[in-house]
């Protein structure tokens, strides 16, 4: 177990199991280990390791059976559906395998996307998204939409919206996973680059090495235990 | 957030166009075909509604087929609270072919004109009209569909009265409100008569139905009492009623067929309402991983429910509003190609009522399960369909 003085995340034995018919099959086995402000994690582990499970409870899309799950200072075991929802809008940021772009909105319209929960007017909504596309290098792809775009220049409007609310912590599940190489690298790099330069906290889950060698650390997951950070980026 | 919420919409309610289209479009076809039979029913229906509630009908108690002695006409003015009295005969005549079907009456032409101030002939038309003992008078639906104008004579045979009639067209009416019927044809019953005496003297001198006219609306029921006491006992005994009453009595001899028709207008909507649910739910299935996307972001279940709400309404909305848009041109090429046969088809306030019901009713169902399903849908499960 790590512990840090005033982590962001903070994981206490923390316990999931799935049923898969009758059978209730444990898949986190007391989990506990903190993530410190600023730092771009890699969770790494075969199929089936529960490593996108734990990422799930981090971003409090999925509910843990048992332990404590403390994120940006709240104890998002205790928040009921409503507050979860609106705890997501305010403190996180999704980057998913498949972009997960909606296919009907251009990239400036995705991006755009979380800040419709927020009281920001269409104006602000709109330059603060022009921004964040023009962070990822797409100011010239605002008006295309997703099937208009290659797929690493698609993941880059994911990681857009994924910052566009200026969120505390952005958590990415296989980012690269679906890009081929040369993409890939520029995923990992813009990665490196709001982690070093904006300092946002990254929790990126991955089974490619290359890529988790982006993190500064990387833990391992395998059969519901997670072994000793391994420091591959000296912060 | 609501322009984008209903940009959204919009875009996903078009993104498979063809599916839309036909969805739509079956949409178009339901709400038309259900406008088109309520507006048969309300044909039906039409000379029920458009009585007057203070004209009363007199006729033998037997049976509408048995004439009434002109005689009564006297007894019937002298009961209290009739202010004023007509009377008809129906004529029953074939124009050219039996399929040139319209409603011809014998009547009293001054008195029945000023018991039937709905129907509207030019001063000049009515003063040749009771001038000509042959003349008839036609209404404007009547006169557009043969051509008839005034001068011109037409013949008539005779089906309850043998032979061939002359009559000369001296007026065309119009309907003093859009659902007075204008199909009908007006002769004298005085020309009738003299004619019938000559050639059926036994048949002379019989009315088919008396109208009064009662002085107040409250006095209907009081006053059919009392003009049936009259003629209690006698060889042809009465029964009044109100003109509503009276031809509802029509109507209830063919209500099986309203009903029918009643049925199948909501039939044809309950199939396009599984047609929509259909369309809705295979919509939602394939957008799992995309409302699972949203609810992950942060957007409430609610959010997500109202955007397949939202869409199928759309859907709905668009096939209701060009249904009914439809329904009126349509409605009159039928009632063009009808003819007679519906002397009054109108679209009505209360089908076009019933028809955006409808479509918005179909909307609503239809999104209903998806809703729900989506509502409900774990956010981790709903990712999952993406991989």
């Amino acid at each position: 177990m790590s512990v840090s003085p005033d982590p962001l995340v903070r994981l206490r034995d923390v316990h999931k199991r799935y049923r898969r018919g009758n059978q209730l099959v444990p898949v986190l086995a007391g989990i506990s280990f903190d993530i410190a402000a600023g730092e771009f994690l890699a969770l790494m582990g075969p199929s089936g390791s529960g490593k996108s499970t734990l990422l799930n409870l981090i971003a409090g899309i999925d509910r843990a059976d048992g332990g404590e799950l403390i994120v940006a200072g709240e104890d998002i075991t205790r928040l009921d559906e409503a507050d979860l929802a609106d705890w997501r809008a305010k403190n996180i940021g999704f980057i998913f395998q498949f972009y997960n772009l909606m296919p009907v909105l251009d990239a400036r319209e995705n991006v755009e996307l979380p800040l419709l929960l927020t009281g920001l007017s269409g104006r602000e909504r709109r330059a603060r998204a022009e921004f964040a596309l023009e962070m990822v290098g797409l100011a010239d792809r605002m008006d295309h939409t997703p099937n208009e775009l290659s797929g690493g220049q698609q993941q880059r409007v994911a990681i857009a919206r994924a910052l566009v609310s200026d969120p505390t912590l952005i958590v990415a599940d296989e980012p690269t996973g679906d890009l081929d190489r040369d993409s890939a690298n520029d995923v990992l790099k813009l990665l490196q680059r709001l982690n070093d330069e904006v300092g946002k906290t990254i929790v990126m889950v991955t089974h490619d090495q290359r890529a988790a060698e982006a993190a500064h650390a990387i833990m391992h997951l395998e059969k519901g235990e997670l072994s000793a950070r391994e420091v591959v980026r000296p912060r | 957030m609501s322009g984008s919420f209903f940009r959204l919409i919009f875009r996903n309610a078009w993104r498979h166009r063809l599916r839309s289209g036909l969805t739509v479009l079956g949409m178009v076809v339901a709400i038309l075909a259900f406008g088109l039979l309520g507006t048969v029913v309300d044909a039906w229906y039409a000379g029920a509604e458009g009585a007057a509630a203070n004209r009363l009908i007199t006729r033998s108690s037997i049976s509408l087929v048995f004439p009434l002695p002109l005689t009564y006409k006297d007894k019937i003015r002298a009961v209290d609270g009739v202010r004023d009295l007509s009377w008809a005969n129906w004529f029953g005549g074939i124009y050219k072919e039996p399929k040139n079907f319209f409603a011809q009456f014998a009547v009293d032409g001054e008195s029945y004109f000023r018991l039937y101030p709905e129907f509207v002939v030019p001063e000049a038309q009515m003063r040749d009209f009771l001038r000509d003992r042959k003349g008839c008078i036609v209404g404007r639906k009547l006169a557009d569909t043969y051509g008839f104008k005034v001068g011109d004579t037409l013949t008539l045979k005779g089906t309850i009265y043998a032979g061939n009639w002359d009559f000369v067209v001296r007026g065309i009416y119009d309907g003093a409100k859009k659902g007075t019927d204008q199909s009908q044809m007006f002769l004298h019953w005085a020309y009738l008569n003299e004619v019938v005496k000559a050639k059926m003297p036994g048949r002379a001198n019989n009315v088919g139905v008396f109208i009064a006219e009662v002085t107040g609306a409250d006095q209907v029921a009081a006053v059919s009492r009392a003009i049936d006491a009259e003629f209690v006992n006698s060889r042809a005994e009465t029964l009044t009623e109100t003109e509503k009453a009276f031809q509802l009595g029509f109507v209830a001899m063919t209500e099986a067929i309203v009903v029918a028709i009643r049925i199948v207008s909501y039939l044809v909507i309950f199939i396009i309402m599984a047609v929509m649910a259909n369309t809705m739910a295979m919509t939602a299935r394939e957008r799992t991983a995309e409302y699972a996307t949203l609810k992950a972001l942060g957007f409430s279940p609610g959010f997500v429910a109202a955007m397949i709400c939202g869409e199928s309404l759309m859907l709905a909305g668009a096939g209701g509003l060009i249904g009914i848009g439809l329904t009126f041109p349509v409605a009159t090429a039928f009632a063009a190609k009808m003819g007679t046969l519906f002397p009054v088809f109108n679209v009505s306030e209360a089908t076009v009522l019933l028809q955006a019901g409808c479509a918005l009713t179909v909307g609503v169902v239809a999104a209903l399960l998806p809703m729900r399903r989506v509502a409900r849908l774990a956010i981790v499960d709903g990712l999952r369909a993406v991989a």
